[in-house]
């Protein structure tokens, strides 16, 4: 495929609106007559209600109803599971029942004419309960951890005999990570606003998959599905917050019911910690087995990851473990700690950032076992297949990203020995580990409408957090049109228009993508067929193979004319075309290849040996992720990642009181994420791989893989510089303050 | 928000009148707003200061003189306090993050509220904000306490920078009030916890802090602000150090040290400064120095690691203002 948009820098189509306010988020649609609600949120962790004293709220100023288990309507609650719900378990019936199943769990909604009243009547609001202890923490020893009970397989695999492979190995490292409960905390607050017509509910809602919001809430509710409409035009970041349908979404259609008009509802700051899904915490163990000149024999990779007591979330923790590396014998088990805590979710980079960071972690242990460097050591360990699903991989650039990575990055200067570097009193260390996301693609269609004006409207229902959906997908719609960025108007999140897959998985490039390029085709062929039947067209009376398209034209093959420009043909009939296609690749590729992205993540520590501060100076990702279709947006994903896995190594975590299970640092001065004076110099590039088997566009998506390999690329890295080997995360100052 | 009623007043004597008859001060409102939002404070009547003339910076002398209403980001700019008490404009700049300073006084900085998150929730027991609740940091998440000046009802750190600066250089606050005006050292601003941790500071009803006197000394210049912690903007301090020295030849003449986030208020270290007197600079020293701030420090069970930051700092601290860094 000849390109001249795809690969582009283009800037953000929809930048303006942001920096301007123009754009709208879902708290942005007022509605006439609107009322405000807030949640009341259980102050116990475990138990259930017992009294619930509304008389006085309701006689607050501006309140209009009380909502609790009490006289909460009962909901229809039918069977609805997406793909990114949890496969066993069913989801939160909220105001249902008197039970506490978690702190923060919603017990009563108020509301009232405005805001302000709505949130001293939920502050007024007294609620007696018989409270036990909950169990939030899976060292408990009350916490049992079981056997996920559902099919999707990231539980168990086995090739070989790893524990004989472990047992026989002249070199050896055998150790666990701890690593901490994370929230996503995007800047936008999860909001919602209800309007019910009738039977008809409309929801403009914060959602990164809004197809799977109108089916839920539809079976929810008991409607039937085109009875709901779910807009959601922008999102002010989720990192996978927005891809479940949370309670907050089913209150407030809920409420808007019991008081008869448009029902507004935003979480705080505080809530979006209790019911919006978080990074499960996780417990790993890593053995690895390898021989002196460091063939790995041998890998057993054991995960622990929390979930509630309600839904069995699972996540591909351990998935990587069985392709990174060539080893005759690997097995990896997976087991829940279900606990008393709300379900938790997807969150940027899920399950391989936490595997990754156990694995590279202590494959770098292994290195220095071994006395070899981390880079050759993963080179010698290179598989030729995924030895895993037994089949080749459709490109894989490992190595190439490790070999173009260390040159930039100047890994030559480190010198292996920890301790050994220096800049002035700063102990300075320098790590790397590797990246691996799966290719994920999914079933999406999309409309594009050409106007006799020469311009082309593209509809989906896909959705942009801020990786620039809006601006790739114009860049396919104009690349494929032969038309102007300009000319090219892309529309998305709205459940009205054709389907896709949620914004997440780092699926919407290459699932969206490949959507807008085969209905832009279609549009193209709808074109040339509109000429061929004009009289008055140069290309009337040619076969459909006979035309070709070329800038936005239509012109008979061999012809060298500028061809007829599709504006023409479209005044001609005054019709404009409309076209509807969905993305189709062949299944046995698909069946054929592993997919996956890789990267090699470079990280320089700077630590401070009196009083422990940890500094990243610089970082480096170098990512094989298939076609680039915008280095401009490409590169601000991967950047935006790796300050995520900043994040995820020196400083987010949920830090949970063990008495009642309240995150007691649910607030954006305590919560810690990197600020900008936390952000060295960030540099992602991109090894050219020409991949024909992932997708039509030979894209693999970015926005996952970006986060994985940095957190165990800085831990390594500490490691080099202090001697010390900290396996939990987040690191902090004290856990360096002694090396 | 609960309910209040908002006054704004073009003189000091209509502050007062306000105050004394039980309005609360509003300045800045980067404190009080944010509590009275969460409902932990709950005052009826705001009264705003902010139109009084008190936000001159000014030399007079060797001394620096602050007035209350000054926002932290003008302090931390203005050319005299660069050259007075550089100091004093490194601990502002190391507090908060530019957005708050743009907002916050000096006042208003003095007279902010613990960050113990205990505090901030309605639904846990706090001694502070409900006097005889209990305190539910002592057995609970406590990494960020205080390990000096506790009480068995109260633990929590305060959160100030530049109080830590301004206790360290002896510096002395003017107020007023319905009986009239007097002026004290910072450091007896601020009170223990002991059995009355909902009473912080020492101003009388309706007192109104006017300015902020820091003396100049021949310590003045030679004097930096260290603050630790786990990122390296918009944190409060795990442990933090303001430290001063006047040195002669290679030894120390004498020695200002005061500390930040280890203390129920910001802590004066006498001992370590007399123990640095006559000292010649050097890391051994300072740290035989510094092991004194250790002396009656009682750690929870989440901040131990604050028994060795704390010198560790000071050291640190030192050794930047002496030079030998
Ligand atoms: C997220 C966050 C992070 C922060 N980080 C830091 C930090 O790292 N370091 C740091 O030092 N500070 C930090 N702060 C605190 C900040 O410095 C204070 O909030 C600010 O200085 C308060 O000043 P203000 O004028 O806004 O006070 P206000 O909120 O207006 O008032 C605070 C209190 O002082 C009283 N008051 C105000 N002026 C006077 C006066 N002249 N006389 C008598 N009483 C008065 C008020 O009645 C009120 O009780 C942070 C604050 C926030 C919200
Ligand atoms: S430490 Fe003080 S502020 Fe914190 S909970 Fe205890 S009493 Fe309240």
């Amino acid at each position: 495929m000849t390109t001249t948009l795809i690969g582009k820098p283009v800037t953000r189509v929809d930048g303006r609106a942001k920096v301007t306010g123009a754009a709208r988020y879902a708290a942005d649609f007022n509605q006439h007559a609107q009322h405000y609600a807030v949640i009341v949120s259980a102050t116990a962790g475990l138990g259930r209600v017992t009294a619930l004293d509304d008389a006085p709220v309701r006689a607050m100023p501006g309140v209009v109803e009380v909502i609790s288990h009490r006289n909460a309507l009962r909901l229809a609650y039918g069977p609805h599971k997406a793909f990114i719900d949890p496969e066993v378990g069913e989801r939160l019936h909220v105001l249902q029942d008197d039970q506490v199943r978690f702190y923060g769990q919603p017990v009563a909604v108020v509301v009232a004419d405005t805001l302000d009243h709505a949130e001293r009547a939920a502050n007024a609001l007294r609620i007696s309960y018989a409270a036990e202890r909950p169990v939030v923490d899976p060292r408990d020893p009350k916490a049992l951890a079981v056997e996920p009970s559902g099919s999707r397989g990231h539980s168990h695999a086995a090739r070989g005999d790893a524990d004989r492979a472990l047992a026989d190995a002249p070199v050896k490292v055998d150790v666990t990570y701890d690593m901490a409960r994370e929230n996503h905390n995007p800047m936008e607050p999860h909001a919602v606003v209800a309007a019910w017509e009738g039977d008809r509910l409309t929801l403009w809602s914060k959602s990164q998959f809004v197809v799977n919001e109108q089916a839920e809430i539809a079976a929810i509710f008991g409607l039937p599905v085109q009875n709901v409409q779910v807009n959601c035009p922008f999102i002010g970041g989720a990192f996978g917050t927005s891809l479940r349908t949370w309670p907050h979404v089913t209150i407030a259609a809920m409420a808007a019911r019991q008081v008869g008009r448009p029902v507004k509802l935003v979480l705080s700051r505080r809530q979006m910690f209790f019911t919006t899904g978080h990074r499960p915490r996780t417990l790993q163990r890593v053995a690895i087995g390898a021989t002196r000149d460091g063939r790995i024999t041998g890998i057993i990779h054991e995960g622990n990851g929390e979930t509630s007591r309600y839904e069995e979330f699972t996540e591909a923790l351990l998935s990587a473990t069985s392709y990174m590396y060539s080893c005759p014998n690997v097995r990896t088990s997976y087991r829940l700690t279900p606990l008393d805590i709300g379900t938790p979710n997807h969150m940027r980079g899920p399950g391989e950032s936490s595997g990754m960071f156990a694995l590279e972690s202590a494959l770098d242990e292994l290195s220095y076992e071994l006395g070899i460097d981390p880079i050759e050591l993963r080179r010698r360990n290179e598989p030729t297949m995924d030895e895993g699903e037994n089949k080749p991989f459709s490109s894989r650039s490992l190595v190439q990203c490790y070999e173009r990575g260390a040159e930039r990055f100047g890994w030559a200067q480190r010198t292996p020995a920890p301790r050994s570097m220096r800049d002035g009193r700063l102990l300075v260390g320098l790590g790397v580990a590797s990246a691996t996301y799966p290719v994920w693609y999914l079933p999406t269609s999309a409309r594009v409408r050409l106007h006799a004006d020469g311009t082309a409207a593209v509809e989906v229902a896909a959705s942009d957090m801020g990786p620039g959906t809006y601006t790739s997908m114009t860049q396919v719609a104009a690349e494929t049109l032969g038309i102007p960025v300009e000319q090219v108007r892309v529309s998305i999140g709205r459940s009205d228009f054709p389907p896709a897959p949620p914004h997440g998985g780092s699926m919407t490039m290459a699932s969206v993508g490949s959507a807008v390029r085969a209905a832009c085709l279609a549009a193209r062929d709808e074109v040339a067929r509109r000429a061929i039947a004009d009289q008055r067209s140069p290309v009337f009376g040619a076969a459909l193979e006979g035309v070709e398209w070329i800038g936005g034209s239509v012109r008979r093959l061999g012809d060298a004319s500028a061809g007829q420009p599709y504006r023409d043909i479209l005044a001609g009939s005054g019709q404009p075309i409309e076209a509807h296609a969905s993305n189709h690749r062949d299944p046995a590729a698909a069946q054929r290849y592993s997919m996956h992205s890789f990267g090699a993540v470079f990280a320089e520590v700077a630590i401070d040996p009196d009083v422990g501060t940890i500094r990243v100076r610089r970082a480096l990702g170098a990512y094989g992720a298939g076609r680039i279709v915008n280095p401009l947006l490409a590169s601000s994903q991967c950047t935006g990642g790796m300050i995520g896995g900043i994040g995820m190594a020196l400083m987010e975590q949920t830090a949970l009181d063990v008495r009642d299970g309240r995150p007691v640092n649910a607030h954006m001065a305590d919560y810690l994420m990197p600020v900008n004076l936390d952000i060295g110099q960030l540099e992602a590039l991109f090894v050219d791989e020409d991949d024909p088997h992932v997708n039509a566009l030979g894209v693999k998506g970015l926005g996952e893989i970006a986060l994985v390999g940095m957190a165990p690329a800085i831990a390594n890295a500490i490691h080099h510089a202090t001697g010390k080997r900290v396996r939990h995360l987040p690191i902090r100052i004290e856990d360096v303050l002694t090396a | 928000m609960l309910p209040f009623s908002f006054e704004k007043v073009r003189t000091e004597q209509d502050a007062i009148r306000a105050a004394a008859a039980g309005a609360r001060y509003i300045a800045g409102g980067t404190t009080l707003i944010d509590l009275m939002r969460d409902e932990v404070e709950r005052p009826e009547r705001l009264v705003d200061i902010n139109a009084l003339p008190m936000t001159d910076i000014r030399a007079d002398g060797a001394d620096l003189v602050i007035g209350a209403l000054a926002r932290m980001s003008d302090v931390a700019a203005h050319p005299e306090t660069k050259r007075l008490q550089p100091l004093i404009a490194e601990s502002l700049i190391e507090g908060a993050s530019p957005q708050l300073r743009n907002m916050a006084s000096m006042g208003g900085n003095l007279l902010q509220r613990v960050r113990c998150p205990y505090f901030r929730m309605l639904d846990a027991a706090c001694n502070k904000r409900d006097p005889g609740s209990g305190c539910s940091a002592i057995d609970g998440l406590n990494a960020g306490h205080a390990i000096l000046g506790t009480s068995d009802h109260c633990v929590a750190t305060h959160p100030s920078d530049v109080a830590v600066a301004l206790v360290a250089l002896g510096a002395a606050m003017r107020v007023r009030g319905p009986n009239g005006e007097r002026t004290f050292p910072v450091e007896e601003l601020f009170r223990l916890p002991g059995d009355t941790p909902h009473l912080e500071h020492t101003l009388r009803p309706g007192e109104l802090i006017v300015e902020i006197r820091v003396p100049g000394g021949p310590y003045a210049r030679q004097a930096r602000y260290l603050k630790v912690r786990d990122r390296a903007s918009y944190e409060f301090a795990l442990v933090s150090a303001a430290v001063a020295l006047e040195l002669e030849g290679g030894s120390i003449r004498q020695a200002r040290v005061a500390v930040g986030g280890v203390g129920t208020r910001p802590w004066r270290m006498r001992a370590v400064e007399e123990a640095l007197r006559g000292k010649p600079v050097g890391r051994d020293a300072f740290a035989e120095a510094a092991h004194l701030a250790l002396e009656g420090t009682r750690p929870l069970s989440h901040n131990h690691y604050k028994v060795e930051l704390l010198p560790r700092t000071i050291v640190r601290a030192l050794e930047m203002a002496g030079g030998t860094a």
